[in-house]
């Protein structure tokens, strides 16, 4: 277990407890990641790497194992706690963007920061919009946007916190090729400034960019380079 | 702090962005609170002109009338036995009296010439102008003199003497009552309202006179008595009794053959009368405030289950649950706010045209005002905090998968 490790998972294991009988989503994986790491995390379809992202984003408490984020156990802490790190430390861009339809992108970028009460939100916001290129677009709306453009706006959302990871759920997804590209670039170009960043995907065009795979099946991990 | 306020413009605008769906969610808030308001302003309003009617003639009165006689458990023909001096008597024997009028009325009519005009005939001594508060325009009441003379004059209303003279003074002219002619030599103030107390459609005459010449008849149909400063009708009202009936010379086992009717009685009886009606229809109308609550309620709820993927991503980029609490009740307490006081404005606004119509002066109380707008918040939080709790409540997981 290296100091420099950014994630330390050990044993996660998420059950979910039905009258008829107990879904183990995930049944015990065991991994570190270190800081500066780009992961594809892969799956087939109900394998559970669904399941290890919403742990490893802290939407989600695991049944049994432990898992330190930065050096901080956040295996059991309460709801409002887990909100309160996600908001410090982790940014999300999901395949179907998720951008508020009322707010345009500057305001968009500014949300994290407004509930964490963070200083200068406004100007953090520009900055981080501004290295995605989107400096000429902070007054639109979300659909005044082509989908590059809103998935940009999205990775700005991500940044905007400066957080520990970037986790990405299928960021092309909703892509066309082409755009798909650029966005892959432009993870590829924070990779190498220095970002963890984690990319659940299932598309090997994805996965093959990454340095590193964690191949989730049947709830327990194969871990492959 | 700064959070607050965010949440806040938050707040103000989602409801923006959905101004036709806001504007129908506070429709119900807004007839609610109006109906309210204008119910009980309307009310507050007519109690006070009521009560000042019945003021300007003095709390300090009381009326004296004959009971009807009882026949095995049934009223039925009124006694006979109040007399004129009956009301002297109780002006002389009973502390604390300051004023005194034996009264006949009766419903006549009056000729001049070609014109008719239906009125009250009150027969009354002279004081009776200063106790019931008529004043005089033109000319002059008749005084104690013209009482004992049994003379024939007479002081009209103005609404009688418009129908009989038309622009014309009525002083000096006169008119016949029932074959009886009278010579006018006074006019009364137009006081403007109806009714009992008002003097605009009748005519006053001496007592004495509408007795022998236009009833022929001894006794009189009331008493009424003002009370000096300082002494109270309930203080008075036992002695009259006690006088009354030695006078009548009523056996202790016998009922009374008079009501002693205490002005101040009917003063607070009129008075929380209307209040409690004017409470009861403003309950009722209450009822209408109450369906726009469920209202807000539903289309809160509505709006959250449309907003759930909004309220997922809030929550992964770390808000907490009291946030989206507290976003979502002020959603609602804006809109039951907002609707509270266009309803108010609206509720007056429909009061003073009612009260324009009515020819009556409207009061438009604070504690009324206060009240709507209290409860309009109070609906807000109440109906809101429901929908609110749901979506504090949404797993964001779950919230982001919705489609």
């Amino acid at each position: 277990m290296s100091s420099t490790s950014v994630i330390e998972a050990c044993n996660l294991k998420r059950h979910y407890h039905l009258p008829s009988e107990t879904i183990k989503a995930l049944d015990g994986v065991s991994f570190s990641i270190q800081k500066g790491e780009l992961v594809a995390i892969t799956g087939p379809s109900g394998s559970g790497k669904s399941t290890l992202m919403n742990l490893l984003g802290c939407l989600d408490r695991p049944s049994e194992g432990s898992y330190t984020l930065n050096g901080n156990d956040v295996s059991k802490l309460s709801k409002d706690a887990l909100s309160e790190v996600r908001n410090q430390n982790i940014g999300f861009v999901f395949q179907s963007f998720q951008l508020l339809p009322r707010l345009n992108a500057l305001e968009n970028v500014e949300l994290p920061l407004l509930y964490g009460d963070w200083p200068d939100s406004a100007s953090r916001a520009a900055a981080c919009l501004t290295m995605v290129g989107l400096e000429n677009r902070m007054s639109h709306l979300p659909n005044e946007l082509s989908g590059g453009q809103k998935q940009r706006v999205a990775i700005a959302r991500a940044l905007v916190n400066d957080p520990s990871i970037l986790l990405a759920d299928e960021p092309t997804g909703n892509l066309d090729t082409k755009t798909g590209t650029e966005i892959l670039k432009l993870l590829t170009d924070l990779h190498s400034e220095g970002r963890t960043i984690l990319i659940v995907t299932h598309d090997e065009e994805v996965a093959r960019i990454c340095t590193r795979r964690i191949h989730v099946l049947d709830g327990l991990l194969v871990e492959k380079k | 702090m700064k959070l607050f306020l965010l949440i806040v413009k938050m707040a103000f605008r989602s409801l923006f962005a959905n101004r036709l769906r806001s504007f129908l969610a506070m429709l119900g808030i807004i007839i609610g609170v109006g109906s309210v308001i204008a119910i009980f302003n309307l009310g507050e309003s007519l109690r006070q002109k009521t009560l000042s009617r019945i003021q300007t003639m003095g709390s300090n009165l009381l009326i004296i009338t004959s009971s009807r006689k009882k026949f095995r458990g049934v009223r039925a023909a009124s006694y006979q036995t109040l007399m004129p001096s009956d009301a002297y008597e109780i002006l002389e024997h009973v502390k604390g009296i300051h004023l005194v009028s034996p009264v006949v009325s009766d419903g006549a009519q009056l000729k001049y010439f070609n014109s008719n005009s239906s009125a009250s005939v009150y027969g009354a001594a002279a004081d009776f102008f200063r106790i019931r508060g008529f004043e005089i325009e033109k000319g002059r009441r008749f005084s104690d003199l013209e009482v004992l003379q049994i003379a024939n004059v007479a002081v009209i209303g103005s609404k009688t003497a418009r129908e009989l003279f038309k622009n014309e003074s009525p002083i000096g002219k006169t008119i016949q009552v029932k074959s009886i002619r009278f010579r006018i030599i006074g006019l009364m103030k137009e006081e403007g309202s109806q009714g009992w107390s008002s003097p605009d459609q009748s005519l006053v005459i001496p007592y004495s006179t509408a007795l022998k010449k236009l009833k022929g008849q001894g006794h009189i149909n009331e008493i009424d008595v003002t009370t000096k400063e300082g002494f109270s009708p309930y203080d008075v009202e036992p002695k009259i009794r006690a006088l009354l009936r030695r006078l009548h010379r009523l056996p202790p086992q016998k009922e009374d053959d008079f009501d002693i009717h205490n002005m101040q009685e009917v003063l607070n009886t009129v008075s929380s009368i209307s209040l409690y009606f004017t409470i009861f229809l403003g309950g009722i109308a209450g009822i209408s405030l109450l369906v726009g609550g469920i209202g807000i309620m539903n289309i809160m709820l509505v709006t959250v289950t449309e907003r759930t993927r909004e309220i997922g991503l809030r929550k992964a980029i770390g808000a907490k649950e009291r946030h989206i609490l507290l976003q979502f009740l002020i959603e609602s307490l804006v809109l039951t706010s907002l609707g509270g006081m266009i309803g108010t404005s609206l509720g007056i606004a429909l009061c003073h045209g009612v009260g324009h119509f009515a020819d009556i002066e409207v009061v438009n109380p604070l504690s009324s005002i206060i009240t709507a707008l209290l409860f309009s918040i109070g609906v807000g939080v109440f109906f809101g905090f429901y929908p609110a709790w749901k979506a504090a409540r949404l797993d964001p997981i779950e919230a982001l998968r919705f489609e």
